[in-house]
C-alpha cells in the first residue's frame, strides 16, 4: 500500500519538476539533439557535443561529465533528460539537469541510462578539457594544461586551439602554444602542418619534445615475401646474419608472422624424443648414444619419417625461407616526410643535448674535483710539503665528519651546526694531528716506510674505535636548507647547492693554502724547514715547532674536509678509507711539493672519473678501476706528477 | 766458503726442524690422525695459518730484503686463491649436474652439462653463460698452471711498468696499493665474471673426493701447507743466502749505488716481485680450499697492509720473522675475534675484546715500528748476541730520493 | 793516442741555472786526472752526466775505441761498459760484510740468473783476499762494513772500484776527512791504479792534487777554464782571480 502510495506521491512531484525541466535551455538543446544524442555513435555524436560546448551554458559543463560519468539518463515516456544516483538496485534518484535540484526518486523501469561508449567518451572528454581551459580559475587552467600533457589525445588539439587566444595569462599561454605545436606533432591535420611544428623545436633540449619525436620513429620489425610493398615507410633494410640481426632472429619473424613454419626448439625435441623411448630405443637409436645433437637429430627425423612426430624444417628450408624473403624496419609512422623531419629535428636536438650533457658532466666533474682536492690539501701539505705520509688522514676526514654529526645531536638548528662545526672539526682534528706528530711521526722522520706503517697503525685503531663508538650504520649530516635542492639551468643542466658550496670551500681553501705558505711566518718557516732543516735551525726557527703546527694545519683542513663530505655522503667508519687513495693519486698525480699540481691532480682525477662513468655509465665500480690503471700509467709518462720539480732539486 | 748451503744456514735446518715436528705434533693430536685432541677446524686453522706464513715469507723477501713495500702481495695470494677456486666450484657443480642429469630418460649433451653448470654458478648474478676466464676451469692441470702465472704475469707487467719508471719508496707502495684497490673494485662487479662480491664458495669439497671425511681432507691440506712452507722457506733461504741475497739488500740499503756498481736494478727488482707474486699465488691457492669461500673482500688493500703489519711485527730482514709474524698474529687475531678471549670489566665499560681487538693491534703495531724495529725476530738477537750495525737513523728502506739532504749537504 | 773518453760542447741547465756550460774534456786510457774548482763550477754535475745520473740538453758523451754514446744508456750499462765511480761521502753496504761488499763489485754477469746460479768459487776467494790486503782490510774481512772507520770506508769503496775492474775512474773527493797518513796510502792507490787505467780525481785539497802529481783540470762555472800542470795552472792568472780574487 505504502508503496504504491509513494509512487503516486512521487509521479506528482515529477510532474511539477518536469516543467521545470522542460523549460530550461540545456534541456532544450538536448532535446535538439535528441536523436543523436540516442544514437551515441562516435562517427555521429560530434555536432551534439559541439552544440553543447558552445552553447556557453553553465549547465553544459556538468552535463558533459555526467554523460561521461554514465550518470544521465533519460526517460522513455517523454525522452527528457535527468541526472540520476541510484538509490537501490531499482530505485532512482532524479536531479534537475539544469539547476541540480533533486526532484525526488522513481522507480527505474521508465529511466534509460545513457551508455557512451569509450570512443564517444573520449570526445566529451576532450569537450570538457575545453571547458577546465577556459575556466576562469587559474589553478584549473593548469591543471587541465598537466592532465593533457600527462595524457595527450588528438581531440585536445581543437580545445587548446580554442583556448590559447583567449588565455589572458601569458605564462599559461606560453605553455598552451608549445603544447599545441607538441601536439600538432602527433595529431596535426595536415603533413605540412606537423612537419612545421617539428621543425619548430629544432634545437630544443626539452624532455617533452624528444618523448613527442621518438614515438615517430619507432620502428617494428617486419618480413615480406620478394620486395618490400609499396607505401611502407621503411626506416632500414635488414640482412639475415648482419650487424645485430641473426638468422635464428630473421626465422623466428617469420614464424611469428606466419611465414614459415616453425623449426623445433632443443627442448621440444628432448621432450618428443622422451616421449618415444620404445625398448631403450627411439626411432632405432638407442638412448644411451642420445648425448650428441647429431645423435638426436637422427632420432628425431627417423621419427618424423615414421609420421609419429612432426616435420621440422631442415637446414635448407630454413636458408632458403630466409632467401625467399625481405627483411626491414618500418616507422609506425607512414609518411616519409614527417619521419625525415622528425630526424633531423632529433639530431639537432640530440647534439644541443649532448653539448648540455658535456658541460653538466664538466660541473659534476668539477665539483668531484672539488671534494678530492678538499681531501687531499691536508696531505698536499704532510705529504708534499713535510715529506710524511700519513696514512691515517683518512681518519682524520672521517673524524671531522662524525664532529659534525655530533654537533648536529646537540645543536638541532642545521644551519648553526654547522657554523659550529667547521671551526670545531679543524680543533678536533688538529689535536688529533698535534698529538700524533708529537708522539708518533717526530721519531720517524727520516724512515718514510714506517711512518707509512706507523700511520696504517693508527688508521686501522682509529676506524675501529668510530665502529665502537658509533656503529656500524650511516650516521646522517644534514645539510641545512638553504643548502638543499639543485640550481637547474635545464631539462639536462643542474647542479645541486651542496656541491657548489663544496666547490666554494675548495677555492677558499686554496686561498687560504696561499695566504699561509705565501704570507705569513708560518709559511717561511714551513718552506725553509723543508728546505734545510738544519739551516733553519740555525737561524732560530725550532724546526719541532714547525713541523707540529705544520701537521696540525694538514689534519685540520682534512677535518674540515670531512664536514664538507659527510654532508652528501652518509658518515661511516670507512669513510675516510673511501677517499685515501684517490687523495695520495691526487697529489701524486699533482705533482708532490706544489699545491697547483694538487689542484690540477684533482681537477684531472674528478674529470677522468665522471669522463669514465659517461662511457660506462652502469658500473662506478668499474670506472674506479678504469681510474686507477690510467694513473697506473700516466705515472710511466709523468713519474714526478704533473708539475715536476727539475733538475738536481728533484732528486733522483 | 764452500761450505755446504744447509752448514752455512743453521737457522734453516732449525726452521725445517721445528716445522716437521709441529706437523708430527698435529698429525697425532688430529681427529684423523690420532688422539682428537685437536679439532678439524682447529687443524683448518692451522693449515691456513701456515699459507698466511708462506705469503708472509715473500712479503719478507720483497719488503724486508729487497725494500719494496708492496700492498698488493695479499692480491696476488687472492688470485691465486680464485685460479684454483674456479675449477673446485666448476668440477663440483659439474660432478652435481651430472648427477642429477643422470636420472633424466635421455642421456644429456655436452652443452647441455655446461649450460647447466653456467647456470648453477652464475645464477647469483642473473646470468647462465660461462664469461672467457673461465675458459680452463674444467681442466686442473691448467687452473694449476694459471695460480702460478697469473700472479706471475700481473706482477711482471706491473712491476715493469713500476720499477721502469723508477717509482720507489713510498710511491711505489701507493701505486701498489692502487693496483690493489682496482683489482678489488673490479673483482666486485657482477660482470667481472668471477660472481661479483659472492666470490666462489664451497671451495672445501674437494671433487673426485666426495666420500672422504673434512677431518682427513683438513689433515690432507694441512700437510700440503706445511710442505709449501718448508719448500718455500728452503727456497727463500737459498735466494737470500748467497750473492742474490747481497745484491737485493744492496738495493734495499741504497739502490743508486747498486746501479753504479753495474747491476740492472729494475731487473732484480722485477725478478723479486714476480718470485713472490708466484709464492703468494701458491699460497693463496692452498688457502682458500681450507677457507671454504673467497671474495674480493679478501683482496681489499687492507689485506695487505695486515701481511706488512705480520712480517712488521715478527721482524722483517729475517725469514723466520716473518713466519713467526704471521703465525702469531693471526693465531692471536683469530683468538680475539673469535670471542673466546673473555671480556674485561671496567665497572663503567665492559671492553669486549671482539670490539677492541683491532684498536689493541693497531697500536701495538705503532708501538713496534717505534720501539721495537726488529719485531718478535729481535729477541733472537738477545739470545745470540748478534747486534744490527748501528744505522745513525738512517733508512732501511730504499734511497729516498730527497733532495732535501742533498742540499743540506752543501 | 786514442782517447777513452771524449765529452764535448755538453751544457746542462737546472731551473735556470746553467750547471755545466759547453764543458769539453778528454782522457786517454792509463792517465791520471784531477778536477779542480771552486764550489759550483760543476764538477759532480760533471761526474753525474758521465755515470747517466743526468742528461745533458746538448753535447755528446763518447766512449771507448768504438766511439760509443753513453748518453743511450743508463747507469748499469754504463758502469758495465767499464766507468767505475766513487762518491764524495763514502757509500758502502753497511749492513753487509767487507767480503760481501767486495764480492758483490766483482767483475762478473750481472744478470740476476746468472747472480743466483752463482757460487762462491775459490777463484773469487783469493782475488778478494788480494783486494782487501791492497786496501788494507784484509783483516776485517768478516766485520761488518758499517763498522769500519770513515778511513776504512773510503779504502773499502775504492776497493769495490778496483774489483769492478773498470777502464775509467771517476773519484769524488777520496781524501775528505782522512788522516795525513790514510791520505799518503790513497794516493798510492790511486797513483797504483792509474798504471792500467784512467782516473779522474775531483778534489778541492790542493796538497792531496800535488802529490798525486798528474795534469790537472780547472772548471769553472760549468766550464773547462785551464789545463795543464799543477804548477801551470796555478800560475794562470783566470786560475788565481778565480781561486783568490774577484
Amino acid at each position: 500500500m505504502t508503496k504504491y502510495l509513494l509512487a503516486a506521491l512521487a509521479a506528482c512531484m515529477l510532474c511539477v519538476g518536469m516543467a521545470a525541466a522542460q523549460d530550461s535551455p540545456i534541456q532544450t538543446l538536448l532535446q535538439e539533439n535528441r536523436e543523436l544524442i540516442e544514437k551515441s555513435s562516435r562517427r555521429t555524436i560530434g555536432p551534439a557535443i559541439d552544440a553543447l560546448r558552445d552553447s556557453g551554458l553553465p549547465a553544459a559543463e556538468t552535463v558533459l561529465e555526467k554523460w561521461r560519468d554514465k550518470d544521465l539518463w533519460q526517460r522513455e515516456s517523454d525522452g527528457l533528460f535527468f541526472f540520476a544516483e541510484k538509490i537501490d538496485r531499482d530505485t532512482l534518484q532524479l536531479i534537475d539537469i539544469a539547476t541540480g535540484d533533486p526532484l525526488g526518486e522513481v522507480p527505474d523501469d521508465d529511466m534509460d541510462q545513457l551508455k557512451p561508449n569509450s570512443g564517444v567518451r573520449g570526445m566529451i572528454a576532450a569537450a570538457l578539457v575545453q571547458f577546465q581551459l577556459q575556466s576562469p580559475e587559474r589553478r584549473k587552467r593548469i591543471a587541465a594544461l598537466n592532465s593533457i600533457q600527462r595524457d595527450p589525445e588528438p581531440e585536445h588539439l581543437d580545445a587548446l586551439r580554442a583556448a590559447v587566444e583567449d588565455e589572458p595569462d601569458a605564462t599559461i599561454r606560453t605553455r598552451e602554444e608549445r603544447l599545441l605545436r607538441l601536439l600538432t606533432i602527433s595529431y596535426g591535420a595536415s603533413e605540412e602542418t606537423r612537419i612545421e611544428a617539428i621543425r619548430s623545436f629544432s634545437g630544443d633540449t626539452g624532455v617533452d619534445v624528444r618523448a613527442a619525436l621518438n614515438p615517430l620513429l619507432a620502428t617494428s620489425r617486419q618480413a615480406a615475401e620478394g620486395d618490400i610493398p609499396e607505401g611502407e615507410n621503411v626506416a632500414r633494410k635488414l640482412r639475415p646474419g648482419q650487424e645485430d640481426f641473426t638468422k635464428e632472429d630473421a626465422y623466428s619473424l617469420l614464424v611469428s608472422k606466419d611465414l614459415a613454419p616453425a623449426r623445433i626448439s632443443r627442448a621440444d625435441k628432448r621432450a618428443a624424443l622422451e616421449a618415444n623411448i620404445a625398448d631403450g630405443q627411439v626411432g632405432g637409436v638407442p638412448v644411451e648414444h642420445l648425448n650428441t645433437e647429431a645423435a638426436r637429430e637422427r632420432a628425431y627425423a627417423s621419427l618424423a619419417e615414421a609420421g609419429t612426430v612432426p616435420p621440422t624444417a631442415t637446414e635448407a628450408e630454413f636458408e632458403a625461407a630466409l632467401d625467399a624473403h625481405v627483411f626491414y624496419d618500418r616507422y609506425a609512422e607512414l609518411s616519409e616526410a614527417v619521419t625525415d623531419a622528425a630526424r633531423g629535428t632529433l639530431t639537432s636536438i640530440t647534439t644541443r643535448v649532448g653539448l648540455s650533457q658535456a658541460l653538466d658532466l664538466s660541473l659534476d666533474a668539477l665539483s668531484l674535483a672539488s671534494i678530492y682536492f678538499l681531501a687531499a690539501i691536508g696531505l698536499a701539505i704532510t705529504f708534499g710539503v713535510m715529506g710524511v705520509i700519513n696514512m691515517a688522514h683518512g681518519e682524520f676526514i672521517m673524524m671531522g665528519a662524525y664532529t659534525g654529526y655530533v654537533v648536529q645531536q646537540l645543536v638541532p638548528d642545521y644551519t648553526i651546526s654547522i657554523i659550529i662545526a667547521l671551526p670545531l672539526a679543524f680543533a678536533v682534528t688538529f689535536a688529533a694531528g698535534v698529538a700524533m706528530e708529537r708522539l708518533v711521526i717526530r721519531w720517524l722522520y727520516s724512515r718514510p716506510l714506517e711512518t707509512l706503517l706507523a700511520t696504517f697503525g693508527i688508521s686501522i685503531a682509529l676506524q675501529q674505535l668510530a665502529k665502537n663508538i658509533f656503529g656500524t650504520q650511516a650516521r646522517p649530516l644534514t645539510s641545512p636548507d638553504w643548502l638543499d635542492g639543485a640550481l637547474v639551468l635545464s631539462d639536462v643542466v643542474s647542479i645541486s647547492y651542496i656541491r657548489i658550496a663544496i666547490f666554494v670551500l675548495a677555492l677558499v681553501f686554496l686561498a687560504i693554502f696561499l695566504f699561509i705558505m705565501r704570507r705569513t711566518r708560518l709559511g717561511l718557516e714551513l718552506r725553509a724547514v723543508t728546505q734545510n732543516p738544519r739551516m733553519a735551525a740555525s737561524m732560530g726557527i725550532n724546526p719541532d715547532r714547525i713541523n707540529m703546527l705544520a701537521f696540525g694545519l694538514g689534519s685540520g683542513i682534512a677535518g674540515i674536509a670531512g664536514v664538507a663530505i659527510g654532508l652528501y655522503a652518509k658518515v661511516t667508519s670507512e669513510l675516510g678509507q673511501d677517499y685515501i687513495v684517490q687523495s695520495f693519486m691526487t697529489v701524486v698525480v699533482g705533482g708532490v711539493g706544489n699545491i697547483w699540481g694538487t689542484l690540477l691532480g684533482a681537477t684531472m682525477i674528478g674529470f677522468l672519473q665522471k669522463g669514465i662513468e659517461w662511457l660506462n655509465p652502469s658500473n662506478t665500480l668499474a670506472a674506479q678501476t678504469y681510474m686507477i690503471i690510467f694513473i697506473i700509467i700516466f705515472i710511466q709518462f709523468r713519474p714526478r706528477g704533473i708539475i715536476a720539480l727539475k733538475g738536481r732539486a728533484a732528486g733522483d | 766458503m764452500t761450505r755446504s748451503f744447509l752448514a752455512r744456514n743453521p737457522s734453516v735446518l732449525i726452521f725445517i726442524a721445528c716445522l716437521a715436528l709441529f706437523t708430527l705434533a698435529v698429525t697425532l693430536m688430529s681427529e684423523a690422525g690420532g688422539s682428537g685432541a685437536i679439532s678439524t677446524s682447529f687443524v683448518k686453522t692451522l693449515g691456513k695459518t701456515l699459507c698466511l706464513c708462506l705469503v708472509a715469507l715473500a712479503m719478507d723477501l720483497v719488503w724486508g730484503y729487497t725494500g719494496i713495500l708492496s700492498l698488493g702481495h695479499m692480491a696476488f695470494f687472492g688470485l691465486g686463491g680464485y685460479m684454483i677456486g674456479m675449477w673446485l666450484m666448476y668440477a663440483r657443480t659439474e660432478t652435481i649436474v651430472t648427477a642429477s642429469m643422470s636420472n633424466a630418460a635421455i642421456p644429456p649433451t655436452d652443452q647441455e652439462i655446461v649450460d647447466a653448470i653456467g647456470t648453477q654458478i652464475f645464477g647469483v648474478v642473473g646470468g647462465s653463460e660461462f664469461p672467457p676466464v673461465w675458459a680452463f676451469a674444467d681442466s686442473l692441470w691448467m687452473q694449476l698452471a694459471l695460480v702460478v702465472l697469473v700472479p706471475g704475469l700481473l706482477a711482471l707487467v706491473f712491476g715493469w711498468l713500476a720499477f721502469r719508471s723508477r717509482v720507489t719508496g713510498v710511491y711505489l707502495s701507493i701505486l701498489t696499493q692502487a693496483m690493489t684497490l682496482a683489482l678489488a673494485l673490479y673483482l666486485f662487479q657482477n660482470d667481472s665474471g668471477l660472481r661479483g662480491n659472492n666470490g666462489l664458495s664451497g671451495l672445501q669439497n674437494i671433487p673426485g673426493l666426495t666420500g672422504m671425511p673434512q677431518s682427513v681432507l683438513s689433515l690432507w691440506f694441512f700437510w700440503a701447507s706445511a710442505f709449501a712452507l718448508g719448500a718455500g722457506y728452503l727456497l727463500c733461504a737459498w735466494v737470500v743466502s748467497g750473492k742474490f741475497g747481497s745484491v737485493i739488500r744492496g738495493i734495499r740499503d741504497d739502490e743508486a749505488r747498486v746501479r753504479f756498481l753495474g747491476y740492472s736494478v729494475e731487473g732484480y727488482k722485477l725478478f723479486v716481485f714476480t718470485l713472490t707474486a708466484v709464492i703468494a699465488g701458491i699460497a693463496g691457492a692452498l688457502y682458500y680450499p681450507q677457507a671454504g669461500i673467497i671474495n674480493p673482500a679478501e683482496i681489499a688493500p687492507i689485506a695487505s697492509i695486515y701481511l706488512a703489519v705480520w712480517v712488521a711485527i715478527g721482524g722483517r730482514g729475517r725469514l723466520y720473522g716473518a713466519v713467526i709474524g704471521a703465525a702469531f698474529v693471526s693465531l692471536l687475531s683469530t683468538w680475539f675475534t673469535g670471542g673466546q678471549v673473555p671480556s674485561v670489566p671496567l665497572g663503567f665499560y665492559t671492553v669486549d675484546w671482539v670490539d677492541w681487538w683491532q684498536v689493541l693491534l693497531g697500536l701495538s703495531f705503532v708501538l713496534v715500528t717505534l720501539f721495537a724495529p726488529q719485531g718478535i725476530g729481535g729477541l733472537f738477537d738477545l739470545v745470540t748476541g748478534r747486534r744490527p750495525p748501528d744505522r745513525h737513523g738512517a733508512d732501511l728502506g730504499p734511497d729516498k730520493g730527497s733532495f732535501r739532504e742533498r742540499e743540506a749537504e752543501q | 793516442m786514442s782517447q777513452l773518453l771524449e765529452v764535448s760542447g755538453v751544457s746542462v741547465t737546472f731551473d735556470g741555472f746553467k750547471a755545466i756550460n759547453n764543458l769539453s774534456f778528454s782522457i786517454g786510457d792509463a792517465e791520471l786526472r784531477a778536477i779542480i774548482g771552486p764550489n759550483g763550477a760543476g764538477k759532480t754535475t760533471f761526474m753525474d752526466i758521465v755515470t747517466g745520473k743526468t742528461r745533458p740538453d746538448e753535447g755528446s758523451v763518447l766512449w771507448g775505441e768504438m766511439s760509443q754514446s753513453l748518453l743511450k744508456m743508463n747507469e748499469s750499462q754504463i758502469a758495465r761498459a767499464g766507468v767505475g765511480r766513487k762518491f764524495q761521502r763514502p757509500t758502502v753496504f753497511e749492513d753487509q760484510t767487507v767480503y760481501a761488499n767486495l764480492a758483490m763489485a766483482l767483475k762478473k754477469s750481472r744478470s740476476p740468473w746468472s747472480v743466483l746460479a752463482s757460487r762462491p768459487s775459490e777463484a773469487d776467494r783469493v782475488r778478494i783476499e788480494e783486494l782487501a790486503a791492497e786496501i788494507g782490510l784484509a783483516d776485517a774481512l768478516r766485520r761488518k762494513s758499517g763498522e769500519l772507520s770513515h778511513g776504512q770506508k773510503q779504502w773499502l769503496e775504492i776497493g769495490m772500484l778496483l774489483a769492478q775492474e773498470p777502464r775509467l775512474l771517476l773519484v769524488d773527493e777520496p781524501a775528505a776527512g782522512m788522516t795525513l797518513a790514510e791520505r799518503e796510502h790513497t794516493t798510492d792507490l790511486l797513483k797504483e791504479a792509474a798504471k792500467t787505467r784512467a782516473v779522474v780525481v775531483v778534489e778541492h785539497d790542493m796538497e792531496f792534487v800535488r802529490r798525486l802529481d798528474c795534469r790537472v783540470t780547472v772548471l769553472h762555472e760549468g766550464s773547462v777554464l785551464a789545463e795543464g800542470s799543477l804548477d801551470h795552472v796555478t800560475k794562470n792568472q783566470d786560475v788565481i782571480d778565480v781561486y783568490l780574487g774577484r
